[in-house]
């Protein structure tokens, strides 16, 4: 009696996080055919190769502005973006501790324009930025260091408790994707081809103080620990955006922070004749991001600085390499054959223009 | 720490793991120092104000039961010696030394929660008046009311006033007497125990009794679902009709009366769900609150099955003894004299009933609705006496008194009734509240419900159709409860239904539940009392 008992107490408890997990995977974003950036951080955890030459981390300004397919086509490096929107500088540190646990690059490239932010700015992005994370006490730990106030670390652990409101808006997407989710990006490099030329900014407005934040100092600190400790290269990039402005004292302190601690630090926006941008066709978005082109020249200037500089070997010739990298190739080469037929047909992309695109009634 | 946050339920799994792990005899000082932590999460000058209360009710509880025994000692001694009279005498010293003590503890104690709570309510009023002759108005004080307040008070004076009855002897241990006063599940919101009901089984060691665990347990989903499903939810559409009247008038005010009905049942017998349901997984049991109080065919059986608690402590310790006191009795016997026996008699009732009504109200809040609800209550409760003749004379002619559409048009008629009187709670303010009431007649437009305007009050289809289906689970459940325990029921099924309903239960709160970022986090209404 009391042996049936306990079985059908464990059977209970079974079915409680069984249930439990299954409505948490259904009542997660998808961020599949809305707000695809979502998705960045969960896929490299399904990457079977998990070993690369160079990782990056950052926010938009590496995901949109690098291409990984470029540097293995062009040196052989083999390399994956770990970036997610508004990645703020803690998410960077702590996404890097938890990529160190699977594998060793030798170069990690760390977009510094999240210096500018010492405060948490949206839920959202928290979400988007962590809930990718498999659970462990990094993710914890990140969490923890990047919640608003009216965030609660538990649902960090349960997902669930945060999106179970989400009942009443489950859409055939998140059925669809209740299990298995497409590949949104290539190694991490979220992939536009459309255009929009740069415009005028508004002029940069003066900050009161532009030191960046103690914070930012101690997480950077921690980073160049972090590589160090694990005989890692680490390189400071800012990225050729156009928007936000990086200003000129912000770069100071780069230049001079990377000099203390005898970093390399190379500000794309000082070379941007030499990379060969053009932002009348290299954006999508006026110059805030860049589009395909942009970021195949970017990843081009790059990699020639990381391969001399670092002397990564060009892997092209490794037949089991080979074989991977090749399955990328072509599904890179297949989104963009793809995107270029969706802009031909509608004159946009359905998936970065979901307003538009709902007016006409182009989204499934 | 709300009963509704991370931190609780947290906190709660370490004290129920540490209290079936630990020597059974350290369980009591376990939930003593539980109780305290717990409070202190509400602020640490509220710790002081409870000690305050509990220190002195167990000074004069010690002196009460001193002077008990010195009067048993001091007559066995001199059984022989003292006359009848003169032991007369010395007993009715001692009892005034009694009520010195008791009036004492009593004046202490009220005096804090006078203080902490209606100070700020005199100097409004004083500020009126003043203006009225044009004088400078006084300041407000800047006072923080510690949650729960009332409710610990009440519990320590009618310990102390059973005590002096001679009901019981003074808790001899602080700490225990300090349990009892602030025993965690209960001290924010009641209810409002009475020392006999409660310390046997707060004091005495308990095994883990799987059984009593599981139906614990049980009462404390259905507690959350209540309160997180429906209360949370409904709350959003009474906030915007009470928060503006100006909009919202007619057949809202009818709307908001009947929103804010569900969520305050659904608020506060959740939270007392949750409380007994606590206190029954610590093998404690806690006085009922709550009877089905919706079903009730008229508004004095409402009161019998509404807050329960706090009705009995009203009746015991005011009703009763104002109704008994000298003063009574010689207002009784002169207003028999003066309007005859008929009307001389009810004269003493009316006075305790407004009494009692009077603090009903001023005990939920200190500003005028609060006491213009607790009056409205008592007239209503008089008022309906005063017509029982009547009422019999209607069912012996008509003889509909136990048909079901009758007893469905009186359970219909008290709702609204209540519903009514309660406008007074949700509007917060006497003249708002009676303009509103007024408009219901004025300006009623029920094509106004029709045209979506429902779904502009902050809930939407989908909130109504989870709102609808919790009301009808509530009221299903009610109904079934009327023949026995719904959990007892359950726990005849196979064990399979057993599991599926409890797995339901919890996942419909986890779902359906308004809680986390985009919905307010709402406290216990009661907390506020």
């Amino acid at each position: 009696m009391r042996k049936k008992k306990i079985i059908s107490f464990v059977i209970l408890i079974l079915a409680v996080f069984t249930l439990g997990w299954l409505l948490q995977k259904l009542l997660m974003p998808k961020y599949m055919t809305k707000i695809v950036e979502g998705a960045l951080i969960s896929e490299y955890y399904d990457e079977k190769n998990k070993d690369h030459d160079v990782i990056f981390i950052g926010d938009c300004e590496v995901y949109e502005n690098f291409s990984p397919i470029t540097l293995w086509e062009k040196y052989g490096i083999t390399s994956y973006i770990r970036g997610s929107a508004q990645q703020l500088i803690w998410h960077s540190y702590y996404i890097l501790e938890d990529t160190l646990k699977y594998e060793k690059p030798d170069v990690v490239v760390f977009s510094v324009l999240s210096m500018m932010y010492d405060k948490p700015q949206k839920e959202a992005y928290n979400r988007m930025s962590i809930d990718g994370l498999p659970l462990s006490l990094t993710k914890i730990k990140m969490a923890k260091a990047s919640m608003l106030p009216e965030e609660d670390l538990i649902t960090y652990v349960f997902p669930l408790l945060r999106f179970h409101s989400r009942w009443n808006e489950l859409s055939e997407e998140d059925f669809k994707y209740w299990f298995k989710k497409d590949k949104i990006a290539h190694n991490g490099y979220l992939m536009r081809v459309d255009v929009k030329p740069a415009s005028s900014f508004p002029k940069p407005r003066k900050l009161a103080d532009y030191r960046f934040g103690d914070i930012c100092y101690d997480y950077l600190d921690k980073i160049v620990k972090l590589c160090k400790d694990n005989d890692i290269e680490l390189v400071l990039l800012k990225a050729p955006s156009l928007y936000p402005h990086w200003y000129d004292e912000w770069d100071a302190q780069i230049v001079d922070y990377a000099k203390k601690n005898d970093l390399l630090y190379i500000n794309m926006l000082d070379h941007l004749e030499q990379i060969g941008l053009d932002f009348s066709t290299d954006t999508y978005d006026a110059g805030l991001h860049l589009n395909l082109s942009g970021a195949e020249k970017c990843s081009v200037f790059l990699g020639k600085i990381l391969k001399e500089k670092f002397n990564l070997a060009d892997k092209r010739q490794d037949e089991n390499l080979k074989a991977i990298w090749q399955e990328k190739i072509d599904a890179y080469y297949k989104m963009k054959e793809e995107q270029y037929k969706e802009l031909e047909e509608y004159g946009y992309l359905l998936k970065f223009n979901l307003k538009r695109a709902e007016e006409d009634n182009r989204l499934q | 720490m709300l009963f509704t946050s991370y931190e609780f339920i947290l906190f709660l799994c370490i004290v129920i793991g540490l209290y079936y792990t630990i020597p059974k005899r350290f369980q009591w000082k376990l939930l003593l120092v539980a109780s305290f932590v717990f409070y202190y999460f509400s602020g640490w000058s509220n710790l002081i104000y409870i000690s305050v209360t509990i220190v002195s009710t167990y000074l004069v509880g010690v002196k009460l039961g001193n002077l008990d025994k010195q009067q048993k000692l001091y007559l066995k001694e001199h059984k022989e010696s003292l006359t009848p009279e003169e032991k007369k005498a010395y007993k009715e010293r001692i009892k005034v030394k009694r009520w010195r003590w008791l009036l004492l503890c009593l004046i202490f104690n009220l005096g804090i929660l006078a203080v902490v709570k209606y100070t700020n309510f005199a100097i409004a009023n004083i500020n009126y008046i003043f203006t009225l002759f044009k004088m400078n108005e006084l300041s407000f004080v800047n006072l923080i009311l510690p949650m729960g307040i009332s409710f610990y008070t009440f519990k320590t004076m009618g310990y102390i006033i059973d005590v002096c009855r001679g009901k019981y002897e003074p808790e001899k241990n602080i700490g225990k007497l300090a349990l009892f006063v602030s025993f965690f599940p209960q001290l924010i919101q009641g209810p409002i125990s009475r020392f006999d009901d409660l310390s046997k089984s707060l004091y005495e060691e308990h095994h883990f009794d799987a059984k009593n665990f599981a139906f614990g347990f049980q009462r404390v989903l259905w507690g959350y679902f209540k309160k997180l499903v429906i209360a949370d939810r409904i709350v959003a559409a009474v906030l915007e009709i009470t928060k503006n009247p100006e909009t919202y008038d007619g057949i809202f005010v009818l709307v908001g009366m009947i929103y804010y009905a569900i969520q305050l049942y659904a608020d506060f017998t959740g939270g007392i769900d949750i409380t007994i349901g606590i206190a029954q997984m610590l093998g404690i049991t806690v006085t009922e609150n709550f009877n089905r109080p919706f079903f009730s065919k008229s508004i004095t059986e409402y009161w019998r099955r509404w807050h329960i608690t706090m009705g009995t402590w009203f009746r015991d310790y005011i009703f009763y003894p104002l109704s008994v006191c000298k003063p009574m009795l010689n207002i009784s016997k002169s207003s028999r004299k003066r309007f005859g026996e008929e009307i001389g008699k009810r004269i003493p009732v009316y006075l305790s009933t407004i009494t009692v009504w009077f603090t009903t109200g001023l005990w939920h809040g200190a500003s005028w609705n609060f006491i213009v609800w607790g009056l409205l209550n008592g007239v209503v409760i008089l008022v309906s006496q005063e017509f029982e003749p009547l009422y019999a004379k209607f069912h012996e002619r008509f003889n509909v008194a136990n048909t079901f559409g009758f007893k469905l048009f009186q359970v219909i008629r008290t709702f609204l009734l209540m519903s009514s009187l309660r406008i007074l709670d949700c509007y917060r303010d006497v003249g708002v509240s009676f303009r509103m009431f007024g408009s219901m007649f004025t300006k009623l437009n029920i094509n106004e419900l029709f045209n979506g305007s429902l779904l502009k009050l902050g809930l939407d289809v989908s909130d109504y159709v989870v709102i609808i289906i919790g009301v009808i689970i509530m009221i299903s459940v009610s109904l079934v409860q009327r023949s026995g325990s719904v959990r007892e029921k359950i726990a005849g099924k196979p064990v399979i239904i057993r599991y599926a309903v409890f797995v339901l239960l919890f996942f419909s709160i986890i779902v359906f539940g308004a809680y986390g970022i985009g919905f307010d986090s709402n406290q216990f209404i009661y907390n506020q009392f």
